[in-house]
């Protein structure tokens, strides 16, 4: 479809060969699977999608209580509930395809063969541009700790899903790892093309009042404005690094300026998660804001404010 | 489902709670008994997700056509911003959501069971059994007079009444399972329909399997969008093959279930009875009779 062209402007962006008709994309787990997305959610104006993730074999996910309000946030742990790959093919991706919007299919399992098998399954897929492979799964092999604790375990993912996949494959990093940098960098090099930050903080919700956690998991995942200041220093500390691997910014984006900020931090592109869940208008009125933002301080793209975020002369990269 | 900016006409106290009433023909047109409406908060607070409302009264003839009428127990942050909305304000309002109360076709005696604010979408569902002939007996139950929600029109809907509160301060002194066996016998029950506590639910719904009585029950989970998207709010269901069980979504497959389907142990938090899914499967539980 075409991209949003308004006087000057265009807001259509390029993620390393993958193009996007604006730079906002509804971010995985938010949407749904694809079959019964809202109506009110305008799916074909949407910059892109990323799928909910993906394991090969249907899973029904975690016991409830799965969500938490935080201030200025959510608290959620659903527990990888999906369709499964064979019925996410036939019954979700069809509807998703016919919106004609950029698909991410989400990837995930709980052991390193199953992240292939679901890539494997995907990749070929007519609509699919690219997948994301979501780490925060619970590593079966390693006593249920989630994929991103252990760097072998992440070199072991993203290598064989980045060696079988003919697609570009994007990674979605959790943001408190302590050296972030080097997992992204050590991520390029095993094939992966883009990256994706953040996923969401490890959160816990105490309910005083019963004495108990809110969560039956009981740690869950923070996601929304809460999170918005960590996930742009992480967006920041890797594009500095690595200033040619497209990077989609996502934590707590709810205005078209909070996806300014992400792509003067570095972004190339920003995913939204928490406002769809609270606004299912929000990804078209952040695309919007965008567009105002350009036309008032007369900038051509969102690709000439790529980075271009000032700091003060000669800071060295902060202590992690 | 649509979104509307909907004006408020009236927002009142009524005992415990707040009845706001909005002005959205599109939605009141559509909606039925169970449904329920999202309501989004105000943009630059600390709480953010909308919150759900089930609806009490839809008018959609007459002098007040078009509006809708829902009631907040005002106990967190959003409900107690809610409490304080005037008219004339604007609420940002996604609906009809959810699935409805079933109503019988040839079955009479309905019992309907109330704990608190379960009493809005009841007295709506009890007012459309009445519209179709049918028998109404109630069960009302609360902590305290105060949280007894218009007992007036509860005794105007129902052939007979029982009120209790757990302080006696209306009605008898107990809760809604002191008196269920009792009423249950007396009124000859052909069907039960609920919105209640967790416990009692589950209660009621034991009960009802044992006597085999048909039942309906408007569910209450944790929703984090309201419209289907996010999959927090999920109720562990048996299909009706009995070939294993589903997490269903409350605000799309919900939140009206047939509560003989439910399996309690998981959706409590127990430690399940039966395991996932058993080699022979669950038993296949009667499904709603229409």
């Amino acid at each position: 479809m075409a991209g949003l062209i308004v006087a000057k402007q265009t807001v259509a962006v390029d993620l390393g060969g993958i193009r996007l008709p604006h730079p906002v994309v509804a971010a995985s787990g938010c949407v749904g699977t694809g079959r019964d997305i809202p109506s009110l959610v305008d799916v074909h104006r949407l910059g892109g999608v990323v799928t909910k993730s993906l394991t090969f074999a249907p899973n029904r996910g975690g016991p409830t209580p799965r969500a938490a309000e935080s201030a200025s946030g959510l608290i959620t742990a659903t527990g990888l509930q999906n369709p499964g790959v064979e019925s996410f093919v036939a019954e979700d991706l069809p509807r998703l395809v016919k919106a004609n919007v950029p698909l991410f299919a989400s990837v995930t399992g709980t052991t390193v063969e199953e992240y292939i098998r679901v890539a494997g399954a995907l990749h070929r897929q007519p609509g699919i541009v690219a997948l994301e492979v979501y780490l925060s799964a619970p590593d079966d092999e390693r006593g249920g700790e989630p994929f991103y604790a252990r760097p072998e375990r992440i070199a072991e993912v993203v290598g064989g899903v980045s060696r079988l996949s003919t697609i570009p494959v994007f990674v979605k990093l959790p943001p408190l790892l302590p050296d972030l940098v080097e997992v992204a960098r050590q991520c390029i090099r095993l094939g992966a093309q883009g990256l994706t930050l953040i996923d969401a903080a490890p959160g816990l919700a105490v309910d005083a009042d019963r004495l108990r956690s809110e969560l039956a998991a009981p740690v869950g995942g923070l996601s929304g404005p809460a999170i918005k200041p960590i996930a742009l220093a992480a967006v920041y500390r890797v594009a500095n690094v690595l200033p040619r691997v497209p990077i989609m910014g996502v934590g707590g984006i709810r205005t078209g300026e909070d996806a300014v900020e992400f792509l003067l931090a570095g972004a190339w592109a920003v995913q939204v998660g928490t406002a769809i869940l609270v606004d299912p208008a929000a990804p078209v009125e952040i695309a919007r804001g965008i567009v105002a933002y350009l036309r008032e301080k007369g900038i051509a793209s969102p690709a000439d404010l790529r980075g271009r975020l000032r700091v003060r002369e000669a800071a060295p990269e902060a202590p992690a | 489902m649509k979104r509307v900016r909907a004006e408020v006409l009236n927002a009142r106290r009524v005992g415990a709670y707040h009845s706001i009433t909005i002005v959205a023909p599109d939605v009141a047109e559509r909606v039925r008994p169970g449904q329920f409406l999202s309501i989004g908060m105000p943009g630059e607070r600390a709480f953010l997700l909308r919150r759900q409302f089930s609806i009490h009264q839809a008018s959609r003839r007459g002098g007040w056509a078009g509006t809708l009428e829902f009631i907040v127990d005002p106990r967190g942050a959003g409900t107690s911003w809610l409490a304080e909305v005037k008219a004339h304000q604007f609420l940002d309002v996604i609906g009809p959501l959810g699935t409805a109360f079933a109503y019988p076709r040839k079955l009479n005696a309905c019992l309907l069971i109330a704990e608190g604010h379960g009493a809005a979408p009841i007295y709506f569902l009890g007012q459309e059994l009445r519209t179709r002939g049918k028998r109404v007996d109630m069960i009302l139950g609360a902590e305290t007079q105060d949280h007894v929600f218009k007992p007036i029109e509860g005794k105007r809907l129902s052939q007979t009444i029982s009120i209790v509160t757990d302080d006696g301060s209306l009605g008898d002194q107990g809760d809604v399972l002191d008196v269920l066996p009792s009423v249950l016998e007396r009124t000859g029950a052909q069907v039960v329909y609920a919105a209640a506590r967790r416990p009692t639910l589950r209660a009621i719904a034991d009960a009802c399997l044992e006597r085999q009585i048909p039942a309906q029950m408007a569910v209450e989970e944790r929703m984090a969008c309201g419209t289907g998207m996010c999959f927090t709010c999920t109720v562990p269901v048996i299909r009706k093959d009995g070939s294993g069980f589903d997490h269903l979504r409350a605000c799309v497959d919900g939140p009206v279930f047939n509560p003989a389907r439910i399996l309690w142990d998981r959706w409590m938090g127990d430690e399940p009875r039966v395991s996932a899914t058993p080699p022979e499967g669950f038993p296949v539980v009667r499904t709603w009779p229409g």
